[in-house]
């Protein structure tokens, strides 16, 4: 495959988290390693207490490995003091959370605009880059709304909008299709898919098997390891004979 | 049985011959279910002699034409007009494999259940990708749109059929944990002669370990 030649956009080396210390110590996560390359889409499935969010959250530079190392663009953000910690989650990882988390006061596009305003480019051409990530995902016609103005899955589709706007390449979502029903959670998942095709590397934490199905690839959880996983095959040569007539 | 009404629904759009209603067959469901030629003439003579369809002539081609007849289209609206019977249903050789893996000699059930998981997440995988193209056709193809439509509905069955599957296997990994873990509370239990593994997984952070490294060897 093309894209493991490339350099992943998030490696994980070894990772463990230990929560409390002596009779009461958890481990939440023991040596995980994961590498997501850029065109791909990753699901992290697993049963509740796996380890799952937990993954999720050192992997965006919010919480920190008791041992281990996360890389992110090949810098390792375990080594960063929290200045350039934070540089770098602002920079370069897009987060999509359950419950939107967009900002009421502004509008769509202020939304999608601000992380750029953060980067330290005018008022003037951060409006321009929203409004055209916005139209490429199909949501030029929300731009002008504020969230209260939108059903579940438009705010989600402008998280995700936010999440990978300038040149942001890693956006880890966290049960993004979490609130909202079947078939709004397909069109979020949908837009997710496309955005990983277009060259973003994601990472979903997610229950729900249906949607883990839009990855490139399903890695199970269990007690806080990398139990199994999925790899994604060629679909063309699975029923070949349909898949070649579309 | 489906088949049979299958072809009958097919005749009902008008007379046809026999490697026209399996290409016709397959493009509706996507060639889920491959029929060959053979059992389309089998069908057809057997629907001939229940007389549900007739030979009607042939076509400019010399192919023998086959047309539905008044009673075949009564069975083909009472096939419609009812269920299809689940009440007895089918063999299902994975509830099968789980019911004897329970308490199975050196058969740890939770291996069963992550290998299946394994392979029905990535069928889920698979139909996905599939939808999402004919999902595309559907949006773009107008002229072959009733195919491409049927093929949705069966590409969604099967990913619908996948993820109860995917969903039933987490809820017997859940209800094996805690039936364990209720099992220790209270005491060990008697073991049959030679029973090594019980029903569920014990020392569940040593099997974790031990399954991160076989998913270790399978990463690429």
């Amino acid at each position: 495959m093309s894209t493991q030649q490339q350099q992943p956009v998030l490696s994980l080396r070894n990772l463990t988290r230990v929560h409390g210390s002596g009779a009461t110590e958890v481990h939440a996560l023991r040596g995980i390693d994961l590498d997501v390359h850029p065109g791909e889409l990753v699901a992290v499935m697993g049963p509740s207490g796996s380890g799952k969010s937990t993954l999720l959250t050192i992997a965006g530079g919010l919480d920190n490995p008791t041992s281990g190392q996360v890389f992110v663009e090949g810098t390792d953000i375990t080594a960063l003091g929290i200045k350039g910690l934070a540089a770098l989650r602002r920079r370069s990882i897009g987060y999509v959370f359950q419950d939107y988390n967009l900002i009421p006061a502004l509008t769509a596009a202020e939304n999608v605009a601000l992380p750029r305003e953060l980067d330290g480019i005018s008022a003037r051409k951060a409006r321009a880059e929203a409004l055209a990530a916005l139209a490429e995902m199909d949501l030029g016609q929300l731009a002008d709304r504020f969230p209260d103005e939108m059903s579940g899955g438009q705010q989600q589709r402008v998280a995700i909008a936010r999440a990978l706007v300038g040149d942001r390449r890693l956006v880890l979502a966290d049960e993004p299709t979490g609130a909202l029903d079947s078939e709004t959670g397909e069109s979020v998942l949908a837009l997710l898919r496309s955005r990983c095709d277009a060259g973003a590397a994601g990472v979903m934490v997610t229950h729900e098997p249906r949607f883990a199905a839009w990855a490139d690839r399903v890695v199970f959880l269990r007690d806080g390891a990398v139990v199994d996983q999925t790899i994604r095959s060629d679909a063309d040569s699975l029923l070949a004979g349909r898949a070649a007539q579309l | 049985m489906s088949i049979r009404h299958g072809l009958l629904a097919l005749l009902e759009r008008g007379p046809r011959y026999g490697s026209q209603l399996r290409t016709e067959f397959e493009s509706r469901t996507g060639s889920t279910w491959p029929l060959n030629v053979g059992q389309v003439y089998t069908t057809l003579s057997r629907l001939e002699r229940d007389g549900m369809v007739v030979q009607d002539g042939e076509d400019e081609a010399g192919h023998p034409l086959y047309a539905i007849t008044d009673s075949g289209r009564v069975e083909l609206r009472s096939w419609f007009e009812h269920p299809v019977d689940r009440t007895s249903p089918a063999r299902d050789e994975l509830a099968i494999k789980l019911a004897m893996a329970v308490g199975a000699p050196g058969v740890d059930i939770r291996d069963v259940i992550q290998s299946q998981r394994r392979h029905t997440v990535k069928a889920m995988q698979d139909y996905t990708r599939l939808k999402a193209q004919a999902l595309t056709a559907v949006e773009k193809n107008g002229d072959r749109e009733r195919d491409d439509i049927a093929w949705l509905l069966v590409l969604e069955q099967l990913i619908f059929q996948t993820e109860a599957e995917a969903r039933w296997l987490d809820h017997c990994e859940s209800r094996l944990i805690r039936l364990s873990s209720t099992a220790q509370a209270a005491g060990p239990e008697p073991a049959p002669p030679g029973a090594v593994t019980g029903a569920a997984g014990t020392g569940t952070g040593a099997r974790a370990e031990a399954g991160a490294e076989e998913a270790a060897r399978h990463r690429p």
